[in-house]
């Protein structure tokens, strides 16, 4: 009995969180524009997707901001951690509380904050300053992704590289970076996805004519979505679905191969 | 001329002294340890030495070339680090060519090197296992290894047996009195473990609160000690407050001693340094003063005893079992009465007095 009630409330569960997505994706495969009623198979919306170049640039448009944005944050982050590591407890503390702020602040104080500032020096809005942006709030989600990969550092395994007569750089690529580096991988993921996510900063950010993903389907519920967007939601969740069951066996195995 | 030297030596860390113009000269092909409780300033000496902090003052002196601003890998010395630190990513044989790699050795003479430094830790044919398929003592044979092979005058070593027990210890001791006898070069080692220091050593350097206490050989040390730190820090002893009476006499406890102390002038006050083993237990009458057993406790090899005797409690060790509250005398033979003076100043008192 007891048994039977678990399995219930994990099904209820499960089903909860799928089958929403579960709608959508049998809708995207729907031949007419019903939100409601299955009409039959087609794969027109998919046909119609492709072929739209709105989609098609905003897709872009997400995919290279989100990928320079995650570079470039990564790469400013790990930087700010290697100084953050080499300070004192106290202006560490301070520092990360700083690092944090930004974490928890909200989205739209964010995004209205940066467009002020673009305005205010006479920028105007375009690409840039979406990405510009990105950076700046992915910046914070490295380092706390790579800061405690920092603090559990095999033991004096950087001093032991300069004893051995390697330079602080060929020490720091050759030791330190390779120990970091689910770390950074990590902070590097989530930076993507983040900027992937965000709408209200990027839509205080963008110019006239450019549009992410998310700030296009924004734009389009308020003249009625088209079920396009249905098919592009499922193969942008089919695509993440494939890249994490990957990247979960490779380090699986990865952990085998250690034992 | 020495290879090593430290000259004036001082250090602080957040105001606090940890070494206090510390002067120390290393010859060559000498096994030297540092020996001394947490936070004496062996550690940061060493650290000083491999380049890893810089000395508020002094110099340090290495084959005659002042090297106090030289960064790490600059300096010919390598070290064996506490807990080994070898590099997690690269398998054994990576691990021990790092240093040749980085000096630009050819690959035949890389790969002889890493078969030669196997062969001589004990672990051939060990070149392609991962790091952490080691057990402690392995990869701290590794770490030696990979020390050792880029044929450093000075092989500095941060108690390294620190985090293995006690059988593995044991053993590596042996393991490295035979590697610093092979190898020919000098080996400065720091442990807060005395046995370890008397066993590997042909010189000890006894240290506290950034000042050193005693240098010396290893018998020097343990059976003259110079003050109550040395004496209470290396082995156990009873350490008992004395007057020499004259030369070559000592009241302790109320009762006279000989002894063959000399020098220390008449009535003076004095620190007397007995080792437990010495204290020689016999039939009540028979000894010097008299006295009752209050504890016996067997620890292997021989019964450690405690007996108040003299309004003093004396820690003797004795293959003979005295049982609890049985009446026995003690005796000391002349020559294993160590007389020390009393700390002069304040200063002094501080220093022998640290626990």
């Amino acid at each position: 009995m007891k048994k039977t009630l678990k399995g219930l409330y994990l099904v209820l569960i499960v089903i909860f969180l799928y089958l929403p997505i579960a709608t959508l994706m049998v809708l995207s495969f729907n031949s007419g524009k019903s939100m409601n009623a299955w009409t039959g198979f087609s794969l027109e919306w998919y046909v119609e997707m492709f072929q739209s170049r709105q989609i098609m640039e905003a897709l872009e448009n997400t995919l290279t901001i989100a990928f320079w944005a995650a570079t470039a944050a990564t790469v400013i982050g790990v930087a700010a951690c290697i100084g953050l590591n080499a300070m004192r407890e106290k202006s560490r503390a301070v520092l990360m509380g700083l690092n944090n702020i930004p974490l928890l602040n909200a989205d739209i104080v964010t995004g209205i904050s940066l467009m002020l500032s673009f305005l205010l020096f006479g920028i105007s809005l375009n690409y840039g300053t979406v990405l510009f942006a990105h950076i700046t709030f992915c910046i914070p989600y490295v380092i706390l992704s790579v800061v405690p990969k920092f603090r559990q550092l095999e033991n004096h395994t950087y001093e032991a590289a300069l004893d051995l007569g390697a330079s602080p750089v060929y020490a720091f690529f050759k030791v330190v970076l390779p120990d970091i580096m689910p770390g950074i991988t990590s902070g590097f993921l989530l930076s993507f996805t983040m900027s992937v996510d965000d709408f209200v900063i990027t839509h205080f950010t963008r110019g006239a004519g450019i549009n992410t993903l998310s700030t296009l389907i924004y734009s389009q519920v308020k003249v009625g979505i088209r079920p396009t967007l249905y098919a592009l939601s499922t193969v942008i969740f089919v695509t993440v679905l494939i890249i994490l069951i990957t990247v979960n066996i490779i380090s699986n195995k990865k952990e085998d191969k250690k034992k | 001329m020495a290879l090593i030297e430290l000259i004036d030596i001082s250090k602080s860390f957040d105001g606090e002294k940890v070494l206090d113009e510390f002067n120390l000269s290393i010859e060559e092909n000498e096994f030297i340890t540092l020996l001394g409780p947490s936070g004496c300033g062996k550690t940061t000496t060493l650290r000083i030495l491999g380049g890893f902090e810089t000395p508020d003052t002094g110099k340090v002196m290495f084959d005659g070339q002042d090297i106090t601003a030289l960064a790490p890998n600059k300096r010919h010395i390598n070290t064996v680090f506490q807990r080994y630190a070898l590099f997690p990513n690269m398998n054994i044989a990576e691990n021990i060519a790092f240093g040749l790699k980085v000096s630009g050795k050819s690959k035949e003479y890389i790969n002889a090197k890493i078969k030669y430094a196997l062969d001589l830790v004990n672990l051939k044919g060990y070149e392609k296992r991962k790091v952490d398929s080691l057990s402690g003592g392995q990869q701290q044979r590794i770490a030696i290894a990979r020390a050792i092979v880029n044929e450093p005058k000075v092989l500095l070593l941060d108690e390294p047996l620190g985090a293995l027990d006690l059988k593995l210890r044991q053993e590596m001791q042996y393991e490295l009195i035979r590697l610093k006898n092979e190898l020919g070069i000098t080996f400065l080692y720091v442990t807060h473990d005395q046995e370890e220091a008397l066993t590997m050593s042909d010189k000890v350097v006894v240290m506290n609160r950034g000042y050193i206490q005693q240098m010396g050989t290893p018998e020097e040390i343990y059976n003259e000690p110079e003050n109550a730190f040395v004496a209470d820090f290396i082995g156990d002893s009873n350490i008992i407050d004395g007057v020499m009476l004259e030369d070559r006499v000592v009241k302790l406890c109320g009762c006279v001693f000989p002894c063959i102390d000399e020098g220390f002038g008449k009535n003076k006050p004095v620190d007397v340094v007995i080792r437990p083993e010495d204290v020689i237990i016999g039939s009540p009458g028979s000894g010097i003063m008299d006295g009752v057993v209050t504890s016996n406790v067997f620890i292997g090899v021989h019964y450690e005893m405690c007996i108040e005797a003299g309004g003093f409690e004396w820690l003797a060790q004795n293959t003979v079992s005295y049982p609890v509250g049985s009446r026995v005398s003690i005796s000391v033979t002349p020559e294993n009465i160590q007389i020390m003076n009393k700390p002069q100043s304040e200063d002094e008192e501080a220093l022998a007095l640290d626990d």
